[in-house]
């Protein structure tokens, strides 16, 4: 059976390609790469060599110390082969092939990458862009979204780069950084020691946190690419990549700048807010028809307490038990003085746990805002009443005296009179 | 160009050839013709000629994005020589 290209890895590719500004190859030619490995069982992989369908473009990665565009060289597909499980087989290694033969789109930077820290804010910022735009689900657990670290080394002022030493088997965040960091030293050990580098495979062992050579050298990178007779030229027509150009959804940079600039808000607020689409959708879907107090308060909101709850439970915002609406039902009490900050927290955790909307809560519990100023009188009056002795220490200038009394009345009130006006009708009671 | 015995013991090991001492001067002999071949056909001025990636010159036909194949490991792994946990089963290839 000859293999027939899936037209939805096809769409996916110039999905990404479009979204990194590269060039889409009209015309991308498939070839195979051949080498032995026992999660390739027909001795070759298919891939792209001479003509990929995605050339070039770049990805925009957040550093510490600003921005930097990485250049991408290209993305091709390809097969994916099996999966090797080289542990608890007594002697053996246990194969996958499950996966074997579905498309697969490999991303390749240039060498513009300085460090693990900076890999990693790579891999992060592609690993945000490909799940934004859904080219993938993100699942590093499942081998969805997986990385190889080309490492080299060079002296301080050398301008050529050092050989170097591919690793597999990354397949998180962490133990890239990590396995980046041990192959650097390794690699700089055997400098130092008066050795030579040679160009190989390394697997990374998180267990032992170290990497090692994976295929012999002398058959490494030998791969004798040629057109692969089993598939036909790949064309992409022009009314296609515009179709695909034109369902893109507004990307994370865009959607970044868009929202600090209409709302006024503070870099990492926003920066928080568009880590992903679902979370950029729910805070534009909670603000709708907001004034800018009100959104920012949602902003604060969602980027303080929802993703503090979300992390806890280690859950995204498409499962959150709290939908946009509600949240701004809640956020509208905060906003119009019904709640104090207090309060809107406790109605939070009551609408996490299912109790329904913020009005709902309000009511139930009893829980608004004493904003009746005869109600408030009667208990300031009755604070002051019963404190003689601080109403006195104030009157003979002692400050703490009259925060001592703010605090009786908030406790007399249960924490639903509302601060600035205690404040007030004390002041005018006692001065 | 011609190829020397190393060259084409490498290659033959890179493809899993098990090229025999006794063959070895014929197969690089034969080898060696294809070449020969090869480069008589280079005479040929292909300046402006853009490389042919197929013979056939028609476009790659795409498949809807749907799952059409059955599970048929239980038949598949009939056949390997050692199965584990529904995984084929190989001498170890990495320390």
């Amino acid at each position: 059976m000859l293999p027939v290209l899936n037209a939805a890895a096809v769409e996916l590719a110039v999905r990404f390609g479009l979204a990194v500004g590269a060039t889409i190859n009209r015309r991308s030619i498939f070839a195979r790469k051949n080498y032995f490995y026992p999660d390739l069982p027909k001795g070759y992989q298919i891939s792209q060599y001479e003509l990929p369908i995605v050339q070039g473009g770049t990805v925009a990665v957040a550093l510490p110390e600003g921005e930097k565009r990485i250049a991408l060289t290209r993305a091709h597909l390809e097969e994916d082969a099996g999966k090797s499980l080289h542990e608890d087989f007594h002697g053996m290694s246990g194969i996958d092939l499950n996966r074997a033969g579905t498309a697969l789109l490999e991303i390749v930077s240039e060498p513009d990458l300085r460090g693990a820290k900076e890999a990693v804010a790579y891999a992060r910022a592609l690993h945000a862009l490909v799940v934004w735009i859904g080219v993938c689900d993100g699942n590093m657990q499942e081998g969805s979204f997986r990385c190889d670290a080309n490492v080299s080394v060079r002296r301080a002022g050398d301008s050529a780069y050092g050989t170097r030493c591919e690793i597999k088997n990354l397949n998180s965040f962490r133990f890239m950084e990590r396995a980046i960091e041990f192959e650097a030293r390794r690699q700089i050990g055997i400098l130092e020691d008066g050795g030579r580098i040679e160009q190989e495979t390394r697997l990374y062992d998180p267990d032992r946190d170290e990497t090692r050579s994976m295929r012999s050298k002398e058959e490494a990178h030998d791969y004798r690419y040629f057109p692969d007779p089993d598939l036909l030229p790949l064309v992409v027509g022009e009314q296609d990549i515009a179709r695909i150009g034109a369902e893109m959804p507004e990307l994370p940079g865009v959607r970044l700048q868009r929202l600090t600039e209409t709302f006024a808000l503070p870099a990492a607020t926003a920066a928080i807010l568009t880590s992903s689409r679902q979370l950029a959708d729910y805070f534009e879907s909670a603000i709708a028809n907001a004034d800018l107090e009100t959104v920012r308060q949602t902003a604060n909101w969602i980027a303080g307490n929802t993703s503090a709850k979300l992390n806890a439970l280690g859950i995204g915002i498409e499962d959150c038990p709290v939908g946009p609406a509600q949240l701004r039902g809640l956020i509208d009490r905060l906003a119009d003085g019904t709640l104090s900050a207090k309060l809107a927290k406790e109605v939070d955790d009551a609408m996490w746990a299912g109790e329904g909307s913020a009005d709902a809560i309000i009511e139930k519990r009893g829980l608004q805002q004493i904003s009746d100023l005869g109600a408030l009188e009667k208990a300031v009056d009755e604070v002051l009443a019963a404190h003689a002795r601080q109403v006195e220490d104030y009157r003979a200038g002692k400050q703490k005296a009259f925060n001592s009394l703010v605090g009786q009345v908030m406790k007399a009130t249960r924490g639903k009179a509302n601060p600035a006006q205690v404040n007030e009708i004390l002041r005018r009671k006692l001065d | 160009m011609s190829l020397s015995k190393d060259e084409v013991d490498r290659i033959a090991r890179l493809a899993r050839l098990a090229v025999r001492p006794d063959e070895s001067a014929a197969v690089i002999e034969r080898l060696n013709r294809v070449l020969g071949m090869i480069e008589t056909m280079r005479a040929v001025d292909t300046r402006g000629v853009e490389p042919m990636a197929h013979a056939l010159d028609v476009v790659q036909r795409l498949r809807p994005d749907a799952v059409t194949e059955a599970d048929q490991h239980a038949a598949l792994q009939a056949v390997a020589p050692a199965v584990e946990r529904d995984l084929y089963l190989v001498p170890k290839v990495i320390e």
